[in-house]
């Protein structure tokens, strides 16, 4: 099999199919027969690479060319290029934003060379819908080495000990959870993976289940295995199909294989997983109301004071639930120890940060970055700055549920208590960057808005603060701001902080209040002057001109 | 026929009240929708009060009553596409197949509506057309992907 010289891989990732990769792909299989390259050159399928904006990506191993923005016209090039004497296509290389100068390799790329991809190392990089590339890289061997050389208690402590934390609010940390789930009284217990991804501005949980779905598969198996469950679901939202595709394929190989299913690997242990489809309810990115959903139920919160999911949830009965990212830190953490993931990161956040950088930044795509690294970095350096020589004005993390940063954090290291302290939140790693046409205040009407659209109506403080806040808001944007507006706004989200039942209601202030805190300049220019500075809100540019 | 294709659909289903949602979107999946009859006959079937089937279909943003049009457009309003213009892209949209958000054109041709996210935040903004997506939405790019109808230049006039 692996007397080939070369493998094209051509990205698959939703954001290179849009641009025609599916196109491209069979054009080259097409190409490659014609000039009888297929005996040297391998042609493959990979999902996300990351760099979604330079879509469709193609690389060539194993030199590690990188082309992008490739066309279906390019196709017949690139096959000539693996003819006798043929070169790489110039035109096709990335090119230096700043300096024009091309960059023929993929770890050269400014975008690619400053990450750390462990958790994303093979999206990009294996045939997803292959278990055997999954294999060919190490792929079950975490499992095997957690179902024969370790006692349950042994894999969790492991996790303990390596400071993986939870994309919760908090960052809770994962072998705590763990824990508690394993000691929880009963005989049926289980496992679900948080595949919602329900935050807008967020796309790493469809990459990762896209790109290397059995990663994901693999440390739900070794956390069944931890707590002593027999069975896992999948929550993917019913907008990601590819996801939900790639993962039937992956549990169906793994099946086939013996890593799912009766007396896995002969150990004894069974384990099996179903995928459940979400019908579209960001709040059911709350455990309770996940519980609920999977079981056929509209997707609402349970009142506090209740017992943790990990005691209570699915059926009533101990359920893990860890999200997409966490699971597929799990086969690392087990194959190469606790120390070697707890020695990346910060001193409290350990490992690495996913981030889907996207908004007013030259390179856009899915990250990871050591915990730590400051936004600069990340901005700049990763995300190559603000195009079009604007000035960057805010970045937005953690969602609907997170917070507008100022230009004054910067240098700030990101990790999961920094931004917490800094009035946002880690949250599904969605990292909007937005610049001098950014409005502030419509940035935060947008957040109200969706919140209000997505609460689940059960408690008074969300239901109907979140509204009023909206039409505040939309009041202010469409000049018709009052002067105690900003009080009442800040009043509004002590009441519906405090008062609401689950952290939908809990966080929905977040982007006001941040907005408020760094950017009150732009609530008075709205209310006072009824100017919106950033030129976004309609009624009042009209006035102006 | 669309007895027989519910009858079907139902027969793969075990009953249980976790099917409840796995069915509701099996159904919109055949039918466009989710026709009151069919809504009933799952309350029947699973062995619920129809108001509770009825409760959990208004509750999740993909159910819906009405039927989609034949192009099914999805305008992403995701944080990265509203700050690159997605509420502009929106009204492109709305003026180039003349239906609002939420609307479906009399001869079923078009549905409209807006979702939390697709995921192709780098591609912002982006919108989908059936299964597929466009990114990187412009304005020119929507006259392209949606040409006026005879009956749209009429209105004009």
């Amino acid at each position: 099999m692996s007397n080939r010289r070369c493998t094209i891989l051509v990205c698959q990732g939703t954001g290179c199919i849009s641009g025609g990769a599916e196109q491209i792909f069979s054009s080259l299989e097409e190409e490659m027969a014609r000039l009888n390259l297929e005996e040297s050159v391998q042609i493959k399928r990979t999902g996300c690479h990351g760099f979604c904006q330079r879509g469709p990506l193609v690389i060539i191993e194993p030199e590690s060319i990188f082309y992008s923005k490739v066309k279906l016209d390019d196709v017949p090039d690139i096959a000539q290029s693996f003819l006798p004497g043929g070169k790489p296509l110039e035109h096709l290389f990335y090119h230096d934003p700043v300096t024009g100068e091309p960059i023929p390799h993929y770890g050269d790329i400014p975008f690619y060379n400053k990450q750390e991809r462990i958790v994303l190392r093979n999206c990009g990089h294996i045939d997803p819908e292959d278990i055997g590339d999954f294999l060919a890289l190490g792929g079950y061997e975490a499992l095997r080495k957690a179902l024969f050389d370790k006692t349950p208690e042994q894999v969790i402590e492991e996790v303990k000990r390596s400071g993986l934390r939870g994309l919760g609010g908090a960052g809770f940390p994962t072998g705590r959870k763990w824990e508690a789930c394993r000691m929880a009284p009963g005989e049926e217990k289980y496992v679900i993976c948080n595949g919602d991804e329900g935050d807008p501005g967020a796309f790493q949980d469809r990459s990762t289940m896209e790109g290397d779905p059995h990663s994901v598969l693999e440390g739900m198996i070794i956390a069944g295995y931890a707590i002593g469950a027999k069975k896992g679901f999948i929550y993917v939202r019913a907008e990601y199909p590819l996801a939900v595709k790639r993962l039937k394929i992956a549990i169906a190989q793994a099946r086939e294989e013996g890593f799912l299913g009766k007396d896995i690997l002969g150990s004894g242990f069974d384990f099996d997983i179903e995928i459940f489809q979400g019908a579209g309810a960001f709040v059911c990115g709350e455990s309770t109301a996940l519980v609920l959903s999977i079981q056929g139920k509209r997707g609402m919160p349970k009142p506090l004071p209740r017992p943790r999911t990990a005691e209570m949830g699915l059926w009533d009965k101990p359920t893990l639930l860890n999200n997409v990212k966490t699971f597929a830190n799990i086969p690392l953490i087990i194959n190469r120890g606790w120390e070697w993931f707890a020695s990346r990161g910060t001193e409290k956040s350990k490992g690495t940060a996913i981030f889907s950088l996207t908004g007013k930044v030259a390179n856009c795509g899915l990250i990871e970055v050591p915990m730590g690294v400051t936004l600069r970095e990340i901005i700049y350096d990763i995300g190559g700055g603000i195009p079009g020589e604007k000035a960057f004005k805010a970045v937005q993390t953690g969602g609907p549920s997170g917070g507008c940063l100022p230009a004054s954090f910067l240098d700030m290291p990101v990790d999961f208590d920094s931004l917490v302290t800094a009035g946002s939140m880690m949250g599904s790693g969605g990292m909007v960057v937005m610049d001098e046409d950014t409005c502030m205040v419509d940035v935060a009407r947008y957040f109200l808005d969706f919140t209000r659209r997505e609460s689940c109506g059960q408690c008074i403080p969300c239901r109907l603060g979140t509204e009023q806040m909206f039409e505040v808001l939309d009041d202010i944007t469409k000049g018709r701001g009052r002067p105690e507006d900003i009080d009442l706004l800040l009043e509004l989200s002590d009441a519906i902080a405090h008062g609401s039942l689950c952290a939908l209601g809990k966080t929905a202030p977040n982007p006001v209040l941040t907005t408020i805190r760094y950017f009150r300049d732009e609530y008075e220019a709205h209310i006072d002057e009824k100017r919106c500075p950033a030129g976004v809100c309609r009624e009042l540019t009209k006035e102006k001109s | 026929m669309k007895e027989e294709l519910l009858r079907r659909i139902l027969s793969s289903y075990k009953g249980r009240k976790r099917d409840l949602i796995p069915i509701l979107q099996a159904v919109q999946a055949n039918f466009g929708r989710l026709p009151e009859e069919a809504m009933l006959r799952i309350a029947r079937f699973i062995g619920i009060p129809e108001s509770e089937v009825y409760s959990v279909a208004s509750f999740y943003t993909q159910f819906r009553l009405t039927p989609l049009g034949r192009k099914h457009v999805t305008a992403c309003r995701g944080t990265a596409c509203h700050i690159r213009g997605a509420p502009h892209i929106l009204r492109e949209i709305e003026k180039a197949i003349g239906i609002k958000e939420g609307e479906v054109t009399s001869d079923l041709e078009y549905s409209l509506e807006t979702v939390a996210c697709i995921g192709c935040c780098a591609l912002a903004p982006c919108i989908r057309l059936n299964r597929d997506v466009y990114g990187e939405m412009t304005p020119e790019k929507v006259k392209e992907l949606f040409p006026a109808s005879d009956e749209g230049e009429q209105d004009v006039q």
